[in-house]
């Protein structure tokens, strides 16, 4: 029987992709290992190896076809069994018509869903910003270029900001958000280094003090739990104990929160434990345009600054202001939705939740006001409560675990200054109290939906 | 104030009047042993490749690091130990040690894709992976994390003086992180029995070792701390066997710790998402053309006597094995949602 050899997926994001060239023909005898084809996606160029041994029988897909879908059969290889007899034939044996007619069915893989596709829907309506000026051109732009975009106009405006990180200069970023920087700004200002976040969170921290303005990169938030003594007692505490003499302007960057599939260790959302330091500025933005301005400012702070992205916002594309120089305030917030029946509190990749259940509770005729917090510390009580007083009912929506969290802070700010206004206890929607699991089914039950924010809305609605 | 160097005093070099391991010699293997290396290198090379189709196919989801390349390592330096007393730990790059451990690879492939009957029910993933039973302590996703947890196995060891060795794998990326030289330090001065296994496949991600590390001899990096290091062909399985013979003597004899880089090289990117274009095309194939862990073997056999067919049913039964976990990997259930809250703590209170 011949074997299949299927599309395949480079990452578990990826639909399709351009069979881009075959690197053998039909009648080739391949081996396990041998690289037989180059698939490209939007992102990467992966080599295609083969795994089984045998002779290729049939090409089914010709290169330079775009659009391939994963799990299509793109080529079929005679097995072991057969090439005793129809190994040195370079006749495929193998009748091509058929398996053409398999192809265009295209059987698509028993794929185990990771929970995140929950999290990162494209049913949020984009929303426009007060604090653009009316007229000003929008450009679609992806997250991920707008935080590049962010850092390249610093780095031409002042000599003092550089990037330093792992995998930042020569690889373009682990998750590419580095793009480019490396081609413009050169070695000096864009350094590769080694696996070691714990000395170069604290090598960014004396360069601070010492007058430049770092761009620290973490691959992942997860991993600067190994830098988090530089973060905290040496770069938050600077100013304090020096009497106001040392400052300590730098900038912590990079994914947090949950990602696809990677299990417990690489998937927490930092927010609740850096929003807990004084001598801190925590930004957490959701869109594109508010990653650009709200970078920008945190570039200029002479504060440090940690700021917390997300993976599975990076490709996302939202409108950005073509403005020379789109800086955002620190420590406000932004009302994403006007509302007055209920106040969703949420931040980061929570918005987006929050926007979409937000329209299916317009169909329900609950008129929900979204808040985007943007800045977790310092945090933006004021417009909380100025929302609280209009709709006297409140939910914080949260990617993270309940205890000691954002939403555990809000509660308490509505508890302490809100009390009067409140019609209804404020209920938090948060990721289920457990380390994230790696099954896909567990995954997905663990992390919240927009379908619980609807149900907890109904709750303070009494609906 | 700094002390004024005593002038007159001549400076000894520093590695004479220090003890040290011997050179080790490439491990003379019976036909049978050579067929058993044979086996379980093939047996992780295919089970990687096919979890890379399975990958492909969306069976497997997140970070998925495989093997392939790097067999000889694993296979050769557990061999050597003592499954009763002996204690092994790993990063993430994890499939390996676990296949070499004779664990079933049903287990194996059924974690990865998150299922019930996975080997941490499901609840770890590729990087997460653990078995108890046969003293292995994982599979850990944070790098650098498993140096100072072996050196915490080696604690153990000794102060239960039960005759066990840790040995702890690294890459040379994770050889840069601070708490690897912490761990040095505390485990020379404790004389803790333990071999520090530096996997040296040239590459952290993508940064090349001389990119990245001021002394790239990565054996030298326990110098200052007095712990000795040799460097060995983790390309060749008998070499990487005779290299934990000497380090096991070393480590059993009470000496205290003793590194081992193994020289070695992954054939895929660092993971599946990475399409490696740091390096060319040809140096990969030059790998594999001529250091090949696998082929090497083949030609070791080949010189006993044994010919491709005589190795022909041992190929047909691996990959039959590789197949069958496969399929029970797709088609075994997922964890019952109750098992979410599961195992979060050991008591309840």
């Amino acid at each position: 029987m011949a074997i299949e050899l299927k599309m395949p997926a480079l990452s578990p994001t990826m639909e399709e992709g351009t069979l881009a060239k075959w690197l053998v023909k039909e009648g080739d005898s391949i081996k396990s290992g041998d690289i037989i084809a180059e698939i490209e996606t939007d992102k990467a160029t992966m080599e295609f190896e083969a795994v089984d041994e045998g002779t290729i029988a049939s090409i089914l897909v010709a290169e330079g076809t775009d659009g391939v879908k994963v799990g299509t059969v793109i080529a079929t290889i005679a097995g072991e069994g057969e090439d005793a007899s129809a190994a040195p034939a370079p006749k495929a044996e193998a009748p091509a018509v058929e398996q053409k007619a398999a192809e265009s069915e295209a059987p698509a893989p028993k794929k185990a869903d990771s929970g995140t596709k929950q999290l990162a829907s494209d049913k949020a309506a984009s929303v426009a910003d007060p604090e653009v000026p009316a007229g000003t051109e929008m450009v679609k732009t992806t997250v991920r270029e707008a935080l590049r975009d962010a850092m390249a106009e610093e780095m031409r405006s002042d000599p003092r900001v550089f990037v330093m990180g792992e995998e930042v200069a020569e690889y373009q970023g682990a998750y590419k958000v580095t793009q480019g920087l490396l081609d413009e700004f050169g070695a000096k200002r864009v350094i590769d280094t080694p696996i070691t976040e714990y000395g170069f969170a604290g090598v960014g921290t004396g360069a601070a003090m010492g007058g430049l303005k770092p761009v620290i990169e973490f691959m992942t938030f997860n991993f600067a739990m190994q830098a988090i003594d530089h973060i905290i007692n040496s770069a938050a505490k600077t100013n304090y104990m020096s009497g106001g003499q040392m400052r300590c302007p730098i900038v912590f960057r990079g994914p947090n929160g949950a990602a696809s599939r990677v299990g417990a260790q690489h998937s927490q959302n930092y927010g609740p434990w850096y929003a807990g330091v004084p001598g801190l500025i925590v930004i957490a933005p959701y869109d594109a345009a508010d990653a650009k301005g709200l970078l920008k400012a945190a570039i200029r702070s002479e504060d440090p600054v940690v700021f917390l992205e997300n993976e599975l916002l990076y490709g996302r594309s939202f409108e950005v202001p073509k403005l020379d120089d789109w800086v955002l305030p620190i420590g406000k917030a932004r009302i994403m939705r006007e509302g007055k029946d209920v106040t969703i509190v949420s931040y980061s990749i929570g918005v987006g939740l929050a926007l979409e259940a937000a329209e299916t509770l317009a169909g329900e005729g609950i008129d929900a006001e979204v808040i985007d917090l943007r800045t977790l510390r310092p945090l933006d009580k004021d417009t909380v409560l100025k929302s609280l007083k209009k709709t006297n009912r409140m939910v914080v929506v949260e990617e993270g675990w309940p205890v000691c969290s954002i939403a555990s802070e809000i509660v308490t700010i509505a508890m302490e200054d809100g009390f009067d206004d409140l019609d209804a206890p404020v209920v938090r929607v948060a990721n289920e109290d457990v380390p994230l699991p790696y099954a896909a089914n567990l995954e997905k039950l663990a992390l919240i939906t927009a379908d619980k924010v609807v149900a907890a809305v109904k709750t303070v609605t009494y609906r | 104030m700094a002390k004024t160097p005593a002038k007159s005093r001549k400076i000894e070099p520093p590695v004479t009047n220090r003890e040290r391991p011997n050179e080790p010699d490439r491990y003379s293997a019976s036909k049978e042993e050579l067929l058993q290396f044979y086996r379980q290198m093939l047996l992780i090379r295919r089970f990687e490749e096919k979890a890379g189709q399975l990958y492909g196919l969306g069976f497997i989801g997140g970070f998925c690091h495989l093997y392939i390349g790097q067999e000889a390592v694993a296979v050769g330096l557990q061999s050597a130990l003592d499954g009763e007393k002996d204690s092994v730990i790993t990063g993430y790059r994890d499939h390996g040690h676990m296949l070499a451990y004779g664990i079933d690879p049903k287990e194996i492939m059924a974690e990865l894709t998150g299922r019930a009957a996975g080997i941490s029910r499901g609840k770890g993933g590729s990087m997460h992976m653990f078995s108890t039973e046969k003293k292995f302590y994982g599979g850990h996703g944070i790098v650098g994390a498993q140096v100072s947890l072996g050196t915490g196995l080696a604690f153990a060891h000794k102060y239960n003086e039960d005759g066990g060795v840790a040995m702890a794998y690294f890459g040379d990326g994770a050889s840069n992180q601070g708490q690897v030289y912490e761990s040095f330090n505390m485990a020379e001065l404790w004389k803790l029995p333990i071999i520090y296994v530096i996997e040296n496949n040239q590459y952290a991600m993508g940064t090349s070792v001389n990119r990245s590390s001021a002394e790239d001899q990565l054996f030298r990096r326990g110098e200052s701390f007095r712990i000795p290091g040799i460097q060995v062909d983790g390309m060749d399985v008998l070499a990487c066997r005779g290299a934990a013979e000497e380090a096991l003597k070393w480590v059993r004899s009470g000496k205290g710790p003793i590194i081992l880089e193994m020289k070695t090289y992954r054939y895929r990117g660092h993971s599946m998402s990475d399409p490696a274009k740091y390096r060319s095309r040809d140096e990969v194939q030059s790998m594999r053309d001529n250091s090949d862990p696998i082929e090497g073997v083949k030609k070791e056999l080949e010189a006993l006597g044994v010919t491709e067919d005589q190795l022909k049913p041992i190929e047909a039964e691996i990959r039959k094995a590789v197949n069958e976990s496969a399929d029970f990997a797709e088609q075994t259930p997922e964890p019952d949602p109750s098992e979410l809250y599961t195992d979060v703590l050991v008591g309840t209170y």
